[in-house]
């Protein structure tokens, strides 16, 4: 991909089918595969939001979840108070509210945590963000009035205005089209001259630091950035599933987001997307035959790690005959 | 004749090692200032101290008479201090032209700008090239860095250097690994940069040294024993019997 506005064939054939095979099944009555597209669609949004951080900064986050579950809970939050009352001062149903508001606590949250995790490397920053998500996570649990761990039912869905999030097929496209701005945004933020230092420093800090740039600022920016996106995933997966609890934020749910972003190839426009859709279809396809379906699909994102560098974007690229650098493609 | 780096008094250790041990050196305006010594003399301390990856115990560090002693590696460079590293340090990554394209961005200050793609900035990407071009690498511009031989990528830290627009530039071991003809192509590079850079040498090739240096400081054990011209050093006892008298 060489100029802004012009998207990789990969990335048009992916949309292209997204937007084309879940209307299909809609109306033929399966509703079934909607709601599975919709799933994949928001946790793609989440994988895009993780591959800016983790693709192209380097930085490998494993408490994205935290943020599905901060957004999910600015809108179950108000509507919970809007329909039992209390809390005035958010209560409220209207989407125009509560989407803003998760992108915003998302930000911060990420701002706060960011600004900690950041001062480490390596396997540290792993841990940090790990245990920051677990604090979330625990914070939610321990509280009554929003369910505590049995999760908080979200009576009425964010509204909108023209769009009615409780026509599925509405939804989804709200989704898909979300999905497109979220890869849109991150691809002009890699091209750019602020996505080159990010990129330069992931390959060597060490002389992006000598060249004088302070890499710490600009991570801090790509995670903050990143963390907002995926509330925005977060508030959209309330809406999806009109149901929030802890578990959303576990631990093993960061995890599955960065197998999506390796698995479809990390610091690729259409990686995230392949990886969360393999994700989806693996999980569906496997727990049909096992419960144990973990097992097989551990198994194969540990094939695609050995053997397939780049995920499965990387063996598009080679079958496409084409090497790419980071920011391409 | 005004100093542009003052170092004075500066000292560091190690444990039980005095790595730098009170060393005062200046750095004169157009100059192309050498440092040799033996292996473990603490020249390349000696450059960490300068670009900001190792805090001195002791001493004081000036640029252009404002005190970088304790100033944050990041900030040095925009101050105008760039440096070469002994063991290449390039983004592998990406292009050769993207790592050059970098070192010129910097010195526009922040680059919290996030709209525009950086391939599509002309300003930028033609001083990349024409840097590029002065180390003789225009051609290999959009190749992908990793695939670079050990010659060029040593290019390549010079073309970022020169880039970087930076007054003072901290050369540590260009000529490291190189063989004679590549060599022989960096000291013509580097002889035709000293008339419009100041640059502080770290080397091991004497014949660059010599060939290149204006004056040379001679580090051993981390003291400074003799600072002057190549002839005065050649000359000098003490020099020949701790670091020449060796070779």
């Amino acid at each position: 991909m060489t100029g802004f506005g012009k998207p990789g064939l990969p990335v048009v054939v992916v949309v292209a089918l997204l937007a084309v095979l879940p209307t299909w099944f809609h109306f033929n009555g399966d509703a079934f595969y909607l709601d599975l597209a919709t799933r994949l669609v928001i946790l793609g949004i989440a994988a895009v939001s993780l591959n800016l951080i983790l693709g192209y900064g380097g930085l490998v986050s494993f408490g994205h979840a935290a943020y599905l579950g901060i957004g999910a809970y600015c809108v179950g939050i108000p509507a919970h108070h809007a329909l039992y009352g209390g809390l005035d001062a958010i209560a409220t149903n209207s989407g125009w509210f509560q989407i803003p508001l998760a992108v915003a606590v998302s930000a911060l949250f990420a701002l706060v945590t960011g600004a900690i995790c950041l001062r480490t490397k390596g396997v540290h920053f792993i841990m940090i963000t790990m245990a920051f998500a677990q604090m979330v996570y625990y914070f939610f649990v321990s509280i009554d009035e929003y369910g505590a761990d049995d999760g908080l039912v979200i009576d009425t869905r964010s509204e909108l205005g023209l769009i009615d999030f409780d026509n599925p097929l509405q939804l989804y496209f709200f989704c898909l089209g979300s999905l497109v701005v979220a890869m849109a945004l991150v691809h002009m933020i890699v091209n750019s001259r602020f996505g080159m230092v990010l990129q330069g420093a992931k390959g060597n800090n060490d002389r992006m630091v000598s060249l004088g740039y302070n890499t710490y600022l600009y991570r801090l920016v790509a995670y903050v950035i990143s963390g907002a996106m995926c509330g925005f995933a977060g508030a959209l997966l309330g809406n999806f599933t009109t149901f929030i609890s802890p578990e959303m934020m576990d631990w093993s749910h960061s995890g599955e987001l960065m197998f999506m972003v390796i698995l479809g190839g990390a610091s690729t426009a259409v990686g995230p997307i392949l990886g969360s859709a393999a994700f989806i279809i693996i999980e569906e396809v496997l727990s049909r035959f096992t419960i144990y379906w973990h097992l097989p699909f551990g198994l194969m994102l540990l094939a695609v790690v050995l053997f397939a560098r780049g995920g499965f974007s990387g063996i598009i690229d080679r079958l496409r005959g084409r090497k790419l650098l980071p920011g391409e493609g | 004749m005004t100093a542009i780096l003052t170092i004075s008094g500066l000292e560091k250790r190690f444990g039980g090692v005095l790595a730098t041990d009170h060393v005062d050196l200046d750095v004169v305006k157009g100059e192309c200032h050498a440092i040799i010594g033996p292996n473990g003399a603490g020249k390349s301390t000696l450059i960490a101290q300068l670009s900001g990856t190792v805090v001195p115990d002791r001493g004081s560090i000036r640029l252009n008479g404002r005190d970088i002693t304790r100033e944050a590696a990041y900030k040095r460079a925009r101050l105008g201090v760039t440096r070469s590293f002994q063991i290449t340090s390039l983004v592998m990554p990406m292009s050769v032209i993207d790592n050059v394209a970098l070192a010129v961005q910097a010195r526009e200050g922040h680059s919290f700008k996030l709209v525009r793609p950086a391939r599509s900035i002309s300003r930028i990407r033609q001083e990349a090239l024409a840097r590029l071009a002065e180390v003789g690498l225009a051609e290999r511009a959009d190749a992908p860095t990793v695939i670079l031989s050990h010659g060029e990528h040593r290019l390549m830290e010079i073309a970022i250097a020169l880039a970087s627009g930076a007054e003072l530039m901290l050369l540590d071991e260009p000529m490291a690994g190189l063989g004679p003809t590549e060599s022989a192509r960096m000291v013509e590079l580097l002889s035709r940069l000293k008339s419009t850079r100041t640059i502080l040498l770290v080397e091991h090739d004497m014949d660059a040294v010599f060939a290149l240096a204006d004056r040379i400081s001679v580090l051993v054990y981390g003291r400074i024993i003799a600072t002057g011209t190549p002839d005065e050093i050649r000359g000098n006892a003490e020099v020949r019997h701790a670091y020449l008298g060796e070779e």
